[in-house]
């Protein structure tokens, strides 16, 4: 596959390694931005040293953010951050403390991330930042290491599924709704090694948390990255936030595709993925009744401020008040978020309606910090992962849906339509 | 990239995320694997770390190790003594992760292994044999990556770079 056009993914990737490639091709890349949290970052420490590692290679474009254990909650939790703190002042790495939010948000709030750029991330979900017409992927410790000691990452470029989407979606029907109607269509491994890149009319009808909460669900289909291409869009988000623009990067019409998806935006219902994997989709509707315990509204999915004015509007149109019997915890996902929440009055909303509000980042979601779900509890979550153990708690049973229906939970004590 | 070794098949299905290998709560608390691996798997079988001998080898369905990138579900796995993962598929960070700290990711047919049979991996004329001595079926693994199996080679991710003294760079193959 030498001639023909071009993916997104085999611009950036081509362009950050200074050499024409193609997908299947192993390049050694320069990312534009390194992240690591507190969850992969101490391992990565160790890593460094054993690499001979004494100086990072280029610390500006490197990136920690504290938010899986945010705050911490025990001696070895708080060791960690101090590790970090240590060698980030140590090699002068803008080091994002508890309370700023999460890695990758932080990154694409702030114009870390730019259209056109390399994202790395010791964090799965590092896939979100996408969203901005970028080339961004999951790596491990190991990895994370290597790229700061090196500099760079060896990559193979994917393959790629093109997602074309027409019309949008209907009221009620949210971006969570989109994502886990394609990670049911897709399977939890129907992506993988490939980038998903999101095409057709259907994307200028959503919104940037719209494609942020796509992105992220694209690794729960095993997709190395999940792009949305530039657009209006991108840079209505970005002009507030940096002056830098990036590079729109587009693929060529004759691209060549590994597989082509077709989604009508207008004919997606509410979804809600069944325990205990995030690939058991079924119609919202086949879950109507069922009773929960636990309504968990945050996380790199579902803790932004869309999320949280959609799910106050919710509750109040259903009464104002979290039924008797049911904790719901709500997460912002960054600093921002939680502020833009404070100022317009959702984050005191959510609180009279009976919410309890933690501090920003991963929150309850991998049962690192915050909430643990009670013996047997049903929890529905706006997260993005609902596997055995994963709130901190093997005999509850978490359900993934939208933050509209997480809220009408919320609200009623069981899961409900959305209206 | 040479292997010679012998070991019990212990199964798995498909979709074996890794907060299933070992959970974030875990984690948590300690990032020493020895003592991690005393929680092995505990969420898919709660006696199974108890009965892992070292050499038993994992054998699993598809997508083995999705979900998070946490590279400790790797390193727990080798402190368990056990030295290779045999899967239809494996999600991708997991593979890496695999790789760069010296435990074997090999890509084969699992569905005919069953829990307790002996296996030998050999590589021979530059592939990888899985023998089931119980069933006698012999099946050729699927090779790496040239730049995995470099670093496979220099027993991880931290011998090669060691060794490389420069950027990690697939060309050194």
């Amino acid at each position: 596959m030498s001639a023909g056009g071009r993916t997104i993914s085999e611009k950036i990737l081509s362009a950050k390694a200074n050499r024409d490639a193609r997908a299947g091709d192993v390049v050694t890349c320069t990312p534009d931005l390194i992240l690591g949290t507190d969850a992969s970052t101490p391992m990565a420490i160790d890593y460094f040293g054993r690499m001979g590692g004494t100086s990072v290679r280029d610390a500006s474009h490197v990136m920690f953010a504290c938010d899986h254990y945010a705050p911490p909650t025990s001696d070895r939790t708080r060791a960690f951050h101090a590790l970090m703190r240590a060698f980030a002042k140590q090699h002068g790495i803008m080091m994002h403390e508890v309370g700023d939010g999460i890695s990758f948000q932080i990154a694409t709030e702030q114009g870390r991330a730019l259209p056109g750029h390399l994202v790395i991330g010791a964090d799965s979900h590092t896939v979100t930042c996408g969203a901005l017409g970028l080339f961004a992927t999951g790596v491990g410790s190991s990895d994370l290491a290597a790229a700061l000691v090196t500099g760079t990452v060896w990559l193979r470029v994917p393959e790629t599924i093109r997602v074309t989407l027409t019309g949008a979606l209907r009221p009620g029907v949210m971006a969570k709704d989109l994502a886990l109607h394609l990670v049911g269509m897709v399977g939890a491994d129907g992506a993988n090694y490939q980038t998903l890149e999101f095409h057709g009319p259907g994307v200028r009808t959503l919104s940037l948390d719209d494609r942020l909460v796509v992105c992220n669900l694209g690794v729960e289909m095993d997709a190395k990255a999940s792009i949305f291409p530039f657009d209006a869009t991108t840079e209505e988000y970005l002009a507030p936030r940096t002056r830098e623009r990036g590079t729109s990067v587009m693929s060529d019409d004759d691209a060549a595709f590994a597989r082509e998806i077709l989604i009508d935006l207008s004919a997606v219902t509410p979804r809600i993925a069944r325990p205990h994997a995030p690939d058991n989709v079924t119609p919202l509707a086949s879950a109507i009744g069922t009773a929960v315990q636990m309504v968990f509204i945050g996380t790199c999915t579902g803790g932004r401020i869309s999320d949280l004015h959609a799910a106050l509007a919710v509750l109040e149109s259903l009464g104002g008040k979290v039924a008797p019997g049911v904790q719901l915890v709500v997460t912002p996902a960054s600093r921002e978020v939680a502020e833009r929440a404070r100022a317009d009055g959702t984050l005191d909303g959510l609180q009279r309606a009976g919410a309890i509000i933690t501090e920003t980042g991963c929150g309850a979601c991998c049962g690192t910090s915050g909430v643990i779900p009670g013996n047997g509890a049903t929890v529905v979550s706006t997260a993005n992962r609902n596997f055995k153990a994963r709130m901190g708690n093997a005999t509850a049973s978490i359900y993934l849906a939208s933050p509209a229906a997480c809220a009408a939970a919320a609200a009623t004590g069981r899961i409900v339509e959305v209206a | 990239m040479s292997a010679n070794l012998t070991g019990r098949a212990r199964r798995f299905g498909d979709n074996v995320n890794t907060d299933y290998i070992i959970t974030s709560t875990r984690k948590r608390e300690t990032l020493d694997e020895t003592e991690l691996a005393r929680y092995l798997f505990e969420t898919l079988d709660p006696a199974f770390a108890a009965s892992v001998r070292a050499g038993d080898i994992i054998v699993a369905g598809r997508n083995f190790g999705c979900g998070s990138a946490m590279e400790i579900a790797a390193t727990v796995i080798l402190a368990a003594g056990i030295k290779a993962v045999l899967a239809s598929s494996f999600s991708r960070t997991f593979y890496r992760n695999a790789v760069n700290n010296g435990l074997l990711p090999l890509v084969c047919e699992t569905s005919n292994i069953n829990e307790g049979d002996t296996l030998t991996i050999r590589s021979e004329h530059g592939a990888m044999f899985v023998r089931n001595t119980v069933s006698g079926a012999v099946t050729v693994a699927a090779p790496l990556p040239p730049v995995m199996e470099a670093i496979l080679s220099a027993g991880g991710l931290v011998g090669f770079v060691l060794h490389s003294g420069r950027p990690v760079d697939p060309s050194t193959r």
